[in-house]
Formats: structure tokens, sequence, C-alpha cells
């Protein structure tokens, strides 16, 4: 085992007891934190695969701005660890359901990989993943797609702001 | 067995570094507490600590043994593994940014050349974002931990703040990004040193805007509101006692410090001398030169940091919000507008 392997190894493990964390721990402050652990895991696979502009925007985005707001709203609500309600037999079965069909779907995926699977990645010089690279591409390739991706953004914004003033 | 086959001296050259650094952070940190208490004694016309040691010299290493010596008490209804996890993470925090500063040419030791710095890497600038977003976490956990009221209100202002002014520092930072074309703090350096200025000439407004945030991002007086006295005793470390209370402290100073270091790097050339040329002398003793001119300019702005504290009072809370989002975000953004008309003027 090389030493690429071994961090990736021991990085998914962390990503999955992390995931798994985040559904079983009954308080949900544990859970928002053990997300936050996830996003940590992503990002460190994110570097094994020399991304690291998308790593670091990763943290920054996600365990930084958006899981502080979770932490905002859960901490202002104040959810206490039995408060949740009781959901019916009913409830439970569908979403027992949904769910394994969802498992399904994704070990179907996984399984069509197999083919995948002697094949080699090209990487050309291993540099795809960093700054120069991803602006150029992001700003001559795909200028639509970034740029309508922006205009949502910005309605968003403008809609927050209108809220707020309300 | 492939598994160890890389450069051991490498990883043992960077476990020092990393060791120095970080124990000269906490040593620098420990004085600038009582740089802090001198420089209020003497802008309020009194001799400040004086008795232990000669001028008062050994006060912070008594200051620190009170703090480990104190009982240590957790509430009962505090939950404990976060309680004790809060003051750790900010310390933790303010460490990390340490890792992309460069502090000096490279200098050769036993044949190998060996860089001041932790880590160079492509996205440096943000890294550091990266872990100042994270000391958010050490600060709301403490004050959610702690089951008091008075906690949690501080810890929310502390991190509504913080996310309020992270906005207007990033936009400060894309206008210097446009003007230097790197991440890389030891690029933004190296082109200080090579080039005619230093970046505050091209990027005054962005600087000041910086500077502003940096205060806010450190929780210093005018921007102390998590710490609002009189209005909510103490703030996000009230149930905190002994050196759980020391870390939260301690993190400010090392976060004063790190951002100062990060603003001399950005805008003021880094270990620049200014008028030296760094090539007419061996470069061990460059290097040394370096740090120490790095390390001027960094208290220099502890110095200043200090100035401001013990001179302008603290702001309201409307007002905090008001000044960060209606003039600094606009500011900031009319900075990035400018600067990338004048960029386009130039070509």
């Amino acid at each position: 085992m090389s030493t690429l392997e071994i961090l990736f190894y021991a990085l998914s493990a962390f990503a999955i007891i992390s995931a798994i964390m985040v559904l079983v721990s009954k308080n949900p402050i544990y859970s928002v934190l053990w997300l936050i652990l996830v996003f940590f895991a992503i990002s460190g696979h994110y570097v094994l695969l020399n991304a690291q502009f998308l790593a670091i925007v990763n943290i920054i985005v996600y365990a930084g701005a958006i899981m502080v707001l979770f932490l905002f709203v859960i901490m202002l609500v104040n959810v206490k660890q039995n408060s949740e309600p009781q959901k019916q037999m009913l409830v439970k079965f569908i979403g027992v359901l949904s769910g394994g069909s969802f498992l399904l779907l994704l070990v179907a995926l996984v399984k069509q990989t197999v083919q995948l699977q002697e094949q080699n990645v090209l990487l050309k010089d291993g540099t795809i993943g960093l700054i120069h690279p991803l602006g150029k591409a992001l700003f001559t390739d795909y200028v639509v797609p970034f740029e309508i991706s922006s205009v949502l953004f910005l309605s968003a914004m403008v809609g927050a702001v209108i809220i707020g003033k309300k | 067995m492939t598994i160890l086959s890389f450069d051991w001296a490498f990883v043992v050259e960077k476990l020092i570094m990393i060791a120095i650094i970080v124990f000269a952070s906490l040593g620098i940190a420990l004085y600038t507490t009582f740089g802090e208490r001198k420089v209020a004694a003497i802008l309020q016309d009194r001799p400040g600590p004086s008795r232990a040691g000669p001028f008062g010299l050994l006060q912070p290493l008594a200051d620190g043994l009170k703090l480990i010596m104190k009982e240590e008490i957790i509430p009962t209804h505090a939950n404990k593994w976060l309680f004790i996890l809060g003051p750790g993470l900010a310390m933790t925090a303010s460490l990390m940014s340490c890792a992309v500063i460069p502090w000096g040419t490279p200098i050769h030791v036993f044949g190998r050349t060996v860089e001041l710095q932790i880590a160079d890497i492509n996205i440096g600038i943000l890294y550091v974002f990266a872990v100042v977003s994270m000391g958010v976490y050490g600060i709301m956990i403490g004050g959610w931990a702690s089951n008091n009221k008075f906690s949690l209100m501080s810890a929310l202002r502390a991190a509504s703040q913080a996310i309020s002014y992270e906005l207007a520092m990033g936009l400060a930072l894309i206008a210097l990004l446009m003007t230097t074309g790197s991440l890389s703090l030891k690029t933004i350096v190296e082109q200080q040193v090579t080039g005619h200025w230093w970046n505050i000439v091209y990027q005054p407004l962005g600087f000041f805007i910086f500077f502003v945030c940096a205060m806010a991002e450190c929780n210093r007086t005018p921007f102390d509101l998590p710490e609002a006295e009189n209005e909510l005793n103490f703030g996000y470390h009230q149930e905190y006692s002994s050196m759980k209370l020391g870390f939260y402290l301690f993190a400010e100073y090392i976060n004063m410090i790190m951002s100062s270091a990060i603003m001399a790097s950005m805008y003021f050339g880094g270990y620049d001398l200014p008028f030296f040329d760094e090539t007419t002398v061996a470069p061990n003793i460059a290097a040394m030169i370096g740090v120490g001119t790095l390390l001027i300019k960094i208290v220099l702005f502890i110095f200043l940091f200090m100035w401001i504290r013990w001179t302008i009072p603290r702001f309201r809370y409307d007002q905090l919000m008001n000044l960060g989002w209606k003039t600094m975000i606009p500011l900031a953004l009319f900075n990035m507008l400018l600067t990338g008309a004048l960029i386009l003027a130039k070509l």
C-alpha cells in the first residue's frame, strides 16, 4: 500500500464514521459538529486529488458558513434531546422504503463502475484542480453556465435584502 | 515497502519549524498581554504592572501561574465535552493560521535549504480564511455549552459579527489579489521585495477595510461586543475558569499576532527591509534580518491595535452591523471596481 492509499482509506473511514454519527446522534448540536467533520474528510479527499482550491472552498463555504447558520438556528430554537415528535408507523415505513430504494440506486451506480476499474485517469500534469486552470476553464469554456448561476445568486441576494427590509 | 518512502529529513525539518513557530507565538502572546497593560497604563497616565521583576517583566508569568493554579469549575448543567472542546478549538484555530506565513528568505543549514515557512500552498490566503471561519466555532460551542443565557447571546453576537466582517474582508482581499495575481503569500511578499513599491501604495483603501475587518475578527475594541461587560456580564467565556479561560484570552492575542503578520505580509512587504539590498549579505544573515523586520512590523501593528483599543469606546450593536453591511461592504465593492478599472486602463 502506498501512502496515498493509506490516506485514502483513512479519510474514507473517517468520513463514513462521521456521517453515521450525524445520523445516530440524539443531540442536534452533535449532529452538526459531526457533519463539519464529514466536510473536513471530503476536503481531505479533494487535497489527495490535488484540487486544493475546491478543498479550501468546501471548508470555507460548507464547514465555515453554512454550518454556522445551522448551529445558529439550532441554538436559538433550542431543540431539546427528546422533544422531537414521535413519528407514526406509516411515515417510518415510507421512510425506510424510500431510503432503501435510494440505496439500491447507489449500489447499482457503484456496480456500473466495475468496468472502469482497470482504466487509469488521464491527469495530464496534475494541475487541473489548481486555481489557474480552474479559473481559465470557468471563464472561457463554461462562461455561460457560470454567469447564469451568478445571476441566480444575485436574485437570491436581492430577495433576501427585500425580505430583510420589511 | 513503499509506505515510508518519503524524505524524513523534510518531515523533521517541518516539525521543528512548527514547534518553533508555535512556541514563539505563545511566548509573544504572553508578552503581548504585558504590552497591553503597559500601553494602557501609559495612555491612562499611570505606571501599570511594576512589582513582579524588573519593570514588572515577570508579570505575565505570574498571571499565567495564577490562571493554571485556579480551581477549574465546570457548571453542573453545562455540556461537559463541548465545554472543554470550545477553548481548545479557539486556540487550535488561531495557531493554525501561522502555517502559511512566510517568515523570511530561505536559510542554509547542514547543506539543506530550509524555507522559513511551514507550507507554501497554492491557496495561501484562502487557507487563512478557512481557519478564521473555524475560529467562530470555538466561541459558539463554548458559549452554548456553558448553558448560560449571557454566554449564548454573546456567542451569537460574536458569530454574526465574524460572518458580517468576513465578507468585507474577502472583498478587500479580491482587490489585492487582482493586482498580485497570486494567492500564495510567499509569491505576494516576493513581488513586493523585487518590485518597487509595497502593496499599500496600490491598495490604500483595501488595506483600511482589511484592517478594520481584522480588528472586528479579533474581537478587539471598538468591536468587542461579544465581551460587552455592561450588557452581557463578561461574554461568551463567563462560565469559564482557570486555564480554559486563559485559552480563550490567549487565543485573542494570538489572533492579533497572526492578523498583524498577515497584514504585514500582504500590504507592507512582509520580511522586506526597505532601502536595503538583501543580496549584499550572506543568505543566512539576510534571512535573520528578514525575520527581525517582520517581527518589528508585527509589533508595530499590535501597538496600533492597543492604541485604538484604549482610545475609542465600543460601538453599539446596531452601529456595528450598520458599519459592516452598509459602509464596509459597499466601500470594498467600490475599491474592487476601482482596482479593476485601473488595471484595465493600464493595459
